[in-house]
This record gives structure tokens, C-alpha cells and sequence, in this order.
């Protein structure tokens, strides 16, 4: 008995030298993916943060470093953004919400599930060329905006899906249940109940999905979008340029002056992306304390 | 099938007949959930503007059945159900008939509090306006929340979340949602389970009240419970009846012996 007891302390402490290996690797791991982005970071803010001005922003591209902007490709990110949101929300939370709430769980229904969860991981140069044979030739959109938006709708769809779904399926049955026990049909619990309370979770998808899609290059050059453009379009059927292929043009020159313009554009992107994530987090915020 | 059939058809345990008017005909329901029967047979009659209490020790099919009456089980994969509901008339399951209707004019309340996470005010006024009512909200929201005796406690938050409630307030809320709607029977699936004795009495309280408006089924893990608030009991085990009556009778003079030994406590 008393050996036994024994061999039983011995083993708790292996196990507890087991763990605590195991936490130094999971830490160092963490350190190590944070430590990167931060030299990163501090690379692109110390090559680009001279060029960063009102001057920068304000300009067109030039083939004068000191003159060069960004104002053509971040007006063009900024288009692409609305249009896309407006593009893919619509569609990908109907989706979502129509295999949740609406549909019958069929074997068709988990045809289609598959199906997006696939999608999720096709490369982005894969959209870019559907972009290229669907909008810009097969329906005549040309080199425009909206074949840009399409693409990255496409390109986004599944996340947006994905991430709708997971939110959905977190509002508890019992609020289901409530609604439906008042004579409530599938749409009127789905659209007044389930929407609503899922509504934070399908914003922070939404926002992190639209992020992706506005750093993504390979579809834009894939379908063309310009690189050098000295002008703002005026509307959804106007050629562009976007940050990111700006930042692509420029890191692709073999001038130092350029490749600090690129880090300049990075932070410019970065900014971008930063203030989206900050609205979707204040936006979030809001509307959890509304339901609480 | 009328009235009278329905009469005909259900004998109390004691021999003696049933008199009162039959709301909701429970005909030889049998409730399979993917193939396993959870209810056998039951037959029962339920009767108009009474407290009828089923009850039973836990997976006796009680919450199923209940949940039959409003056709609540359709949204859980593989039930099916035989045998016949009559609603004044209607068979509920019959083809012509949609469950939304159904479930317009038989309301309930769950065993634990779920309202919206929204205002008590939108809580209440929800149901009876996407069913087209196009009234006065506020008369109404008022109206239901004086029946479910808990507008007093509310009156001046009617726009603040209904999640502010304690549990027992927010149960109240949840009969004054059902109440809004002015359904024909009430189902209460153990409304109480989750409450403290105070909050507990409170509905029990109400329940009475109720009964000269609604017609109530409650199911209920407390014996004490159905014995004090209801007209009627039925009695389920492993899915069968084995009895149903009066209440009085069947808790103090039972006819079978299980019910004898389920009502003292001997097991359950």
C-alpha cells in the first residue's frame, strides 16, 4: 500500500513538470508570433513614418518619390470597402441565416455546408482569376470597382458565412422556443430574435472578413486593377488602384525612396484597418450593453 | 368528434363520469422520438377554465406531452406523434391545420424564464403584433401585466430590459407574454421549478386567479403543487397513464396502487 502511495507522488510531479513545460512552450510560442509582428511593426513605422504627412496623403502617385502619394489608392480602398460590405453582408448573413433558421437539415444543406467550408480556403488567386473570366470579360464589367468588389465579395463570402453561422447558433433555443410558442413563423423569429441577439458575433466576422479583403492584392492584379492612377474614381464603373497594390508597385522599384513610401503606405493601411476594428469593438459594445 | 363524445369517452378513475366541457381531447397519443416511445396511449380530456396538473417522476413523457399540445415537439428531429388531439374540434395534427395557428391560441410558459432580451414593454407587445393586433400596445401591455399580477412592480421601467427582473418577475413576465396573446389553454411546462418559494407562491397565487379566463395545463414535479392548485391530475409513469382524475380523489383515495405509492413518496 505504502509503495503504491509512493509511486503515486512520484507521478504527480512528473505531471506537474509535464505542464509546466508544456506552458513554457505555449508562452514562448505566443511571445515569439507577438514578438515578430512587433519588430515588424517597428520596421515599418521607422522606414515610413517620414513620409507620412498631409502631403503623402494628398498626392497622386509620381515618379518623384518626394512627390508621391496615396491619395488615388486609398480613396480606392475606401470605395472598395463600402462596396463590398454592401455586397457581401446582404448575402452572406441571408445565407447564414437561411441555413440555421430556415432551411430543412437535409443532406443538401450539408452539401452546401461543405461546400463553403471549402471555399473558406481556396486561395485568393483562385477569385481573382473567376473575377477575371465572370466580371471583368464574361459580364463586361472591365477593370472596374465593382468587378474589383465582386471579386472580394466572392473572396469573403465564405467567412462571412462561416462566422454569421457560429454567431447564430450561440442565441440559446429557449428565446426560439419563446417566439415561436407565440405564434411566430421561422422568418419573424429568425429577423425580431435570433438577428438581433446574434448581432455582435456577426459583426466582429464581418469587420474581420472585410479586413482581409481590403490587405488581399492577388485578385486585384489578377483582374487588372491599374497601378498607376492620377486620378479618383467618380463612380463603381471607374478603373482604380487599392493600398495594397500600391504598396506592391512600390516595394517592386529598386529606389531606397520607394521602399519607404511602401512603409509609409503600410502604416496607412494599418490605420485603416485599425479604425474599423475600433468602430466594430464600439459598435459591439454598445449593442451587448443594449441587450443586457 | 363534439362535446359529447368526448364525455362519453373519458371515464374518471372512480367510474364516475366527466361533466365538465372538454377544451382539448387527448386521444390515444403515442410520442416516439426517433422510434422510442417517450408517451403510450394516453388518452385524457382536459376541461375548460380548470387547472389540469400531469405528473410524474422525471422522463415520464410528461414534458412531451405537453409540448405535443402545441405542436412544440415539431421542432425537434425524429418526434412523431399517432393518435388524436382534438381542439374544439380540430385535430392539431391534422394536414389542413398550421402549427402557427395552433400555437396562437395555445400559449406557454417554460420551465425556466426566457424572456427577449428586450424591453418588458416590447416583451409583452412582440406576440400580438406580429400577429396583427392594432391596438393600443401600452392598454395592452398593461392589461397583461395586471393579470400576470406584476405591473405594479414594473410600471415605471416598462422600457428598461426585461433582464433587470429577478427570476420570479421575469416568470410573472413570461405568463403576462403568454397572456397577451389571450389564448384559449395555457401550458405551463414546471413554471415554478426554477423559482425561490416566495416567487413560487406568487404564481400559484395567480394561477388561481387565472383559471376563471384560461384554460391551464400544468406539469409539475411537485406533488404539493399539483395538489394545491389543481381540478384535475393525470398520473404518467414510463410514458403510460395510469391515472387520471380529480384531484382530491387521486391524491387522498387513488384507484391504483402505484399512484398511492408515487403521491406518498415511497418513489419518484
Amino acid at each position: 500500500m505504502n509503495s503504491d502511495l509512493k509511486l503515486a507522488s512520484d507521478n504527480i510531479k512528473a505531471r506537474h513538470r509535464k505542464a509546466k513545460l508544456f506552458r513554457m512552450f505555449c508562452a514562448g510560442v505566443t511571445w515569439m508570433g507577438a514578438g515578430l509582428l512587433a519588430i515588424l511593426l517597428i520596421q515599418v513605422t521607422v522606414d515610413g513614418i517620414k513620409w507620412l504627412d498631409y502631403q503623402f496623403l494628398t498626392s497622386f502617385p509620381s515618379r518623384f518619390p518626394y512627390k508621391a502619394g496615396v491619395k488615388s489608392a486609398l480613396v480606392g480602398t475606401l470605395w472598395l470597402i463600402v462596396m463590398i460590405a454592401m455586397v457581401s453582408i446582404p448575402i452572406g448573413v441571408a445565407t447564414a441565416l437561411y441555413l440555421e433558421e430556415l432551411s430543412r437539415k437535409g443532406k443538401f444543406a450539408k452539401l452546401i455546408e461543405i461546400n463553403i467550408s471549402n471555399l473558406a480556403g481556396v486561395p485568393s488567386i483562385v477569385y481573382g482569376i473567376i473575377g477575371l473570366a465572370i466580371f471583368v470579360r464574361g459580364l463586361g464589367l472591365e477593370r472596374s470597382l465593382l468587378s474589383g468588389a465582386l471579386t472580394m465579395s466572392l473572396l469573403i463570402l465564405p467567412v462571412i458565412i462561416i462566422a454569421s453561422r457560429e454567431a447564430i447558433k450561440t442565441v440559446p433555443m429557449s428565446i426560439r422556443q419563446a417566439a415561436f410558442a407565440l405564434g411566430a413563423t421561422r422568418w419573424q423569429t429568425a429577423w425580431a430574435h435570433v438577428l438581433p441577439a446574434s448581432f455582435p458575433g456577426i459583426l466582429t466576422g464581418v469587420i474581420l472578413a472585410l479586413s482581409r479583403a481590403i490587405g488581399e492584392t492577388a485578385p486585384l492584379i489578377m483582374i487588372g486593377a491599374l497601378t498607376y492612377v492620377a486620378f479618383l474614381p467618380e463612380g463603381p464603373m471607374d478603373s482604380f488602384t487599392a493600398l495594397p497594390i500600391q504598396i506592391f508597385n512600390w516595394v517592386s522599384r529598386p529606389q531606397q525612396e520607394f521602399h519607404e513610401l511602401a512603409a509609409g503606405g503600410i502604416i496607412v493601411l494599418l490605420i485603416v484597418l485599425l479604425t474599423m476594428n475600433a468602430t466594430a469593438i464600439f459598435i459591439r459594445q454598445k449593442t451587448e450593453k443594449k441587450l443586457q | 368528434m363534439t362535446h359529447e363524445n368526448c364525455i362519453q369517452n373519458h371515464k374518471l378513475a372512480d367510474g364516475q363520469a366527466f361533466t365538465d366541457e372538454v377544451i382539448l381531447d387527448i386521444d390515444n397519443v403515442t410520442i416516439c422520438y426517433s422510434g422510442n416511445p417517450a408517451v403510450k396511449g394516453v388518452s385524457f380530456p382536459i376541461a375548460k377554465n380548470k387547472i389540469t396538473s400531469i405528473i410524474g417522476p422525471s422522463g415520464c413523457g410528461k414534458s412531451t406531452l405537453l409540448r405535443s399540445i402545441n405542436r412544440m415537439n415539431d421542432f425537434v428531429e425524429g418526434v412523431t406523434l399517432e393518435g388524436k388531439l382534438s381542439y374544439s374540434g380540430h385535430d392539431i395534427y391534422s394536414s389542413e391545420i398550421d402549427p402557427v395557428e395552433v400555437r396562437r391560441n395555445i400559449g406557454m410558459v417554460f420551465q425556466k424564464p426566457n424572456p427577449f432580451p428586450k424591453t418588458i414593454h416590447k416583451n409583452i407587445s412582440w406576440g400580438p403584433v406580429i400577429n396583427g393586433y392594432t391596438g393600443s400596445t401600452d392598454e395592452l401591455v398593461e392589461k397583461s401585466l395586471r393579470q400576470a399580477a406584476l405591473w405594479e412592480e414594473v410600471k415605471d421601467r416598462l422600457h428598461e430590459s426585461a433582464l433587470s427582473l429577478s427570476g420570479g418577475q421575469q416568470q410573472r413576465l413570461c405568463i403576462a407574454r403568454a397572456l397577451a396573446m389571450e389564448p384559449d389553454i395555457l401550458l405551463m411546462d414546471e413554471p415554478c421549478s426554477a423559482l425561490d418559494p416566495i416567487s413560487t407562491s406568487h404564481i400559484e397565487d395567480l394561477l388561481f386567479d387565472l383559471k376563471s379566463r384560461y384554460t391551464i395545463v400544468i406539469v409539475t414535479h411537485n406533488m404539493q403543487q399539483a395538489a394545491r392548485i389543481s381540478d384535475y391530475t393525470a398520473f404518467l409513469e414510463m410514458g403510460d397513464l395510469i391515472e387520471f382524475g380529480v384531484t382530491d380523489q387521486l391524491f387522498t383515495r387513488p384507484s391504483k396502487r402505484r399512484t398511492e405509492e408515487y403521491v406518498t413518496g415511497r418513489f419518484g
